[in-house]
């Protein structure tokens, strides 16, 4: 039988507040064991919650952005369990009033594109971490009460293609607005994907598996191939499929049980006593619909008509959106956009990693000055190789560069006669193998000319001059 | 009179004049406190050096000329709930017992403001959860009007202090009639302040939706001074209201007329000990002498208010109390496993009935209960608000009796745990609809015991409490006796 797999993720991000959602300690990623703590966060006895409205500035953002209903009145609640990371014995979340609900989000694959509808965005604070030694056991609360948005899709997806390019466009969303750095391997975006399997033409749903314990991008496609071929199997055997947790090892490329059913925990939320609810204003809302930015996908189209460049080299820049800022200010200060983006692809990326670039000390102003004076002829391409490795050594700007180091581009017609003239009586065997047909050694005579100007004549010029020369006195 | 006698009004009066120092003051609370202790189990801890250290502080303010505020050198104590930075916090309880906090409680920290002298850490119910101060893993207080009865819970030892001379003034918690309750049976003034007038931050949490702090004192005039010293809003808790805080002692000048006072019916049918019932009537008599109008009014869900209350502080209380599991502080049992170090520390760190009631809320909020308990209680907690929101429509002040019973002996109800429920009768309504209400003394039962009357008001009128309390306590001096110890 052929089977239809139904996937929907439930994706954990973190947001980049500068200070926890419920305290004011810090968020810093690389901070020592337990240095970010207070007694709000440690849960200590008589310690209160109060919500950080930059974290909900910035869920709100990814509800509008992903075009959701935003609640006016949405209700923090107490999950309730027992684990040493978790302070308080409950974690401060949304359950039944959640702060939006009915989103969606548009992915594109290769010649098509799919919106994948949300259920619901939700805020929560993150546990700490538990660090096993080899006697004692520690807990390291720094990460506990960093702010999350919990993003539910709906059952949407329906194989590892799909819901690993959702999973790409989520994140591409949080980090074009800021709000999370989208780091799997880090674990600031995490996943769980809940998967079932249906003949074909079926409308009800399976028995669903929640796989958890993913933590790459890569590791979800892993994960969910392996999930739908061993609940193929279990089918196609006549058995059931059990509602269970597993969890994705990947090193065996395997999941594993994990809890069943009957032992998932009972979380007894209930409205959280020491949070007002949370009122959301229209005001608000449409005053963060108003600052969102351009998304990847519309960015990505306007770069096309706009700066006439390829589906392939639009789709690079826009991959981060400082990157694309990147290029865009680099052009606006005069680079052609064809060129600066040949440039930005080739020698930029090369040196800087995609998210590094905008930050690095390479500016927009450095490029931008570059690739003019590539234009204007001032300098050649192959010069401009050099200058740019000097910009990054001394960070100065280019044309100081170019104007220190005597790098101008020789393209005065007498000046390059005179060096033609001496490399053509200097190399006469090859003059004469030209001129008996042996036209590839042009190209020789050229590197020769170029040899005797540290590579500062303009080629173009050269090469015209040269081929006069040739064909002239062959006359 | 010795100096531990005096109220927070009059020993101000001396402390200015410098007819009294700070000091004076008190040690003559701590050789009170020396020879009542062992007697009336008040204290959980005692911090006599600092508290003598901070008077002579004070007096040296005082010498220096500086502005000083009105509680300046006054001896207080603080139920153990309150958290005070480098000193013993126990809340009664095992689990606590070795917890030495690394912060102060909001509270804690605007009375050190008020330069106030700390002299000790009250006994409770363990966790705040009890009626009669029975359950507290350092024993029982004992009633000074009679040292085989409770003083009430679950600020027992504050009531106690306050009634003993062990201390001007004290701050206990009510969740369900904590304070006002131990006020009754010990003849003190008990106040349970308005939800959101004072911060909970740094208080140990039962039932988050009811605690509120409330101070106890020997006069109305005292209760209004420490209200005024705590009350405000504070950015440490989110549910603390930042409506201003008048100036108390004014409204103390007023008269009564053009105040009417609502008499429930409900409040007074069978099951109230008659000579409470009488001494009740005769105040209300009283205040209408005074000036006061009565008028009759209903609350009709005031039978509910004791189920109601208990699902709801057990359900909060059962997530409050689940921080204490040994992994970072506190009492932690000797396990091999993870499950058993959390079954271990928890059964053996918690009492009776701390445990009981974890239980009953941990069962209250699991899935298939939680609609026909948790949420049923919910709505009518909401009904049992408009009960109030509707009888305010007819009057100023609804007055009532603040127990159906003067102090019962100890371990009477310790086995029946829904008649010790019960003795909340009259207080747990006020706190599910986050009121404010006064206690104070109106009278003493045939066996000298004392009985307290409570007058409710609406959200943020404690001066209109006060105000009626004070001019009730200018015409009477049942809160001018002391018990004889």
């Amino acid at each position: 039988m052929n089977y239809e797999t139904i996937i929907g993720l439930e994706v954990h991000a973190q947001l980049r507040t500068q200070s926890k959602i419920f305290c004011r300690c810090a968020t810093e990623f690389h901070a020592s064991e337990n240095q970010n703590v207070c007694p709000v966060c440690m849960g200590l006895p008589g310690s209160l919650p109060v919500l950080n409205e930059k974290a909900v500035a910035f869920a709100l953002k990814m509800a509008v952005a992903t075009h959701c209903q935003i609640q006016p009145t949405s209700i923090f609640s107490r999950k309730n369990y027992f684990y040493p990371d978790l302070p308080k014995g409950y974690q401060i979340s949304q359950y039944d009033k959640p702060l939006a609900t009915a989103g969606v989000v548009e992915i594109v694959l290769e010649n098509t594109s799919k919106k994948i509808r949300l259920h619901r965005i939700h805020m929560e604070e993150d546990a700490g971490k538990n660090v096993h030694g080899e006697r004692y056991s520690y807990v390291n609360y720094n990460r506990a009460g960093i702010p999350l948005v919990e993003i539910v899709s709906e059952p949407d997806l329906r194989n590892a293609q799909e819901a690993a390019e959702y999973l790409r466009t989520l994140r591409s969303i949080l980090r074009y607005l800021d709000i999370s750095d989208g780091n799997m391997e880090e674990g600031s975006f995490r996943c769980d994907v809940n998967i079932s399997l249906r003949p074909e033409r079926s409308d009800r749903f399976g028995t669903k598996v929640e796989i958890k314990n993913i933590n790459s991008f890569r590791f979800v496609e892993n994960a969910i191939l392996y999930e739908m071929e061993r609940q193929r199997m279990c089918l196609e055997e006549g058995k059931r499929i059990v509602q269970e947790t597993r969890l994705w090892d990947e090193h065996e490329g395997k999941t594993f049980s994990m809890r069943q059913k009957e032992e998932a925990h009972d979380y007894r939320y209930f409205p959280e006593p020491d949070l007002m609810p949370l009122e959301i204003s229209a005001e608000w809302v449409s005053q963060i619909r108003s600052t969102l930015p351009e998304f990847e996908q519309v960015k990505k189209q306007r770069f096309m008509t706009q700066y006439q460049l390829t589906n392939y080299d639009a789709k690079l820049l826009v991959q981060e959106k400082s990157l694309a800022d990147y290029f865009e200010q680099t052009v606006h200060r005069g680079g052609d956009p064809k060129l600066v983006c040949n440039w930005i692809l080739s020698e930029v990326l090369r040196e800087f990693e995609v998210s590094k670039v905008a930050c690095s000390s390479l500016t927009p102003g450095h490029l931008a000055e570059l690739i003019c004076l590539i234009q204007k002829g001032t300098i050649s391409g192959k010069i401009a190789k050099d200058v740019f490795e000097k910009i990054l050594k001394q960070g100065k700007m280019p044309s100081q560069i170019v104007r220190e180091e005597g790098l101008e581009q020789i393209s005065d017609a007498a000046q390059l006669e005179k060096v033609i003239e001496f490399v053509v009586s200097e190399q006469g065997d090859l003059v004469k193998q030209y001129r008996e047909g042996q036209k590839n050694k042009f190209s020789f005579l050229v590197g020769q000319i170029m040899k005797k100007t540290q590579g500062k004549a303009n080629p173009k010029i050269v090469s015209e001059l040269l081929k006069n020369k040739l064909e002239r006195e062959d006359t | 009179m010795e100096p531990f006698h005096l109220t927070i009004f009059e020993s101000q009066a001396l402390l200015k004049k410098k007819s009294l120092s700070a000091k004076e003051l008190t040690e003559s609370v701590l050789k009170r406190i020396e020879a009542t202790q062992p007697k009336l189990n008040t204290f959980i801890t005692l911090c006599e050096e600092s508290a003598l250290c901070c008077a002579k502080e004070v007096d040296e303010k005082r010498a220096r000329g500086e502005a000083l505020s009105p509680l300046a050198g006054i001896p207080i104590s603080l139920k153990d709930i309150f958290l005070t930075r480098g000193m013993k916090t126990t809340c009664s309880s095992r689990i606590l017992s070795d917890f030495i906090p690394p912060y102060d409680a909001t509270v804690v920290d605007r009375l050190k403001k008020n330069d106030v002298v700390l002299v000790g850490k009250a006994n409770m119910d363990e966790f705040a959860m009890g009626s009669s101060n029975e359950n507290s893993y350092f024993g029982p207080v004992k009633n000074p009007w009679d040292l085989e009865r409770t003083p009430g819970g679950s600020s027992g030892g504050s009531a106690v202090s306050v009634s003993a001379g062990q201390c001007l003034g004290s701050f206990g918690t009510d969740t369900g009639g904590s304070v006002r309750l131990p006020a009754a049976l010990c003849s003190v003034v008990g106040l349970k302040p308005t939800y959101g007038r004072i911060s909970r931050y740094g208080v140990i949490a039962f039932a988050s939706s009811l605690d509120q702090v409330g101070p106890l004192g020997k006069t109305v005039q005292d209760v209004a001074l420490l209200l005024e010293a705590v009350a405000g809003y504070d950015s440490f808790d989110s549910t603390s209201h930042p409506i201003p805080v008048p100036s108390y002692q004014t409204a103390l000048k007023k008269d009564l007329k053009g105040l009417t006072m609502g008499i429930p019916d409900e409040y007074f049918r069978e099951g109230i000990d008659p000579e409470v019932l009488k001494a009740v009537h005769t105040a209300i008599d009283q205040l209408q002498k005074l000036g006061a109008k009565r008028v009759k009014i209903s609350l009709p869900h005031s039978s509910y208010a004791i189920p109601v209350y208990y699902l709801i502080c057990t359900a909060e209380a059962s997530s409050n109390l689940a921080r204490y599991d040994g992994v970072q502080y506190g009492f932690r049992a000797t396990a091999s496993t993870l499950a058993e170090m959390y079954l271990k520390t928890r059964g053996e760190g918690f009492g009776r009935e701390v445990k009981r009631r974890i239980m009953l809320g941990t069962f209250v909020l699991s899935s298939g209960y939680y609609d026909a308990y948790y949420k049923k209680a919910s709505q009518v907690r909401t009904l049992i608000q408009k009960d109030f929101t509707e009888a305010f429509k007819q009057c100023d002040v609804i007055v009532t009796p603040a127990s159906p019973t003067t102090a019962f002996k100890l371990g009477e109800k310790t086995e029946n745990p829904l008649e010790m429920y019960l003795t909340d009768i009259f207080t747990t309504s006020v706190n599910l609809a986050g009121l404010p209400a006064l206690v104070l003394p109106c009278g003493f039962d045939q066996k000298q015991l004392p009985i307290g009357l409570q007058l409710i008001g609406p959200h943020f009128k404690e001066e209109r409490l006060f105000q009626m309390g004070h001019a009730y306590e200018s015409a009477t001096d049942w809160h001018t006796r002391k018990p004889s110890l």
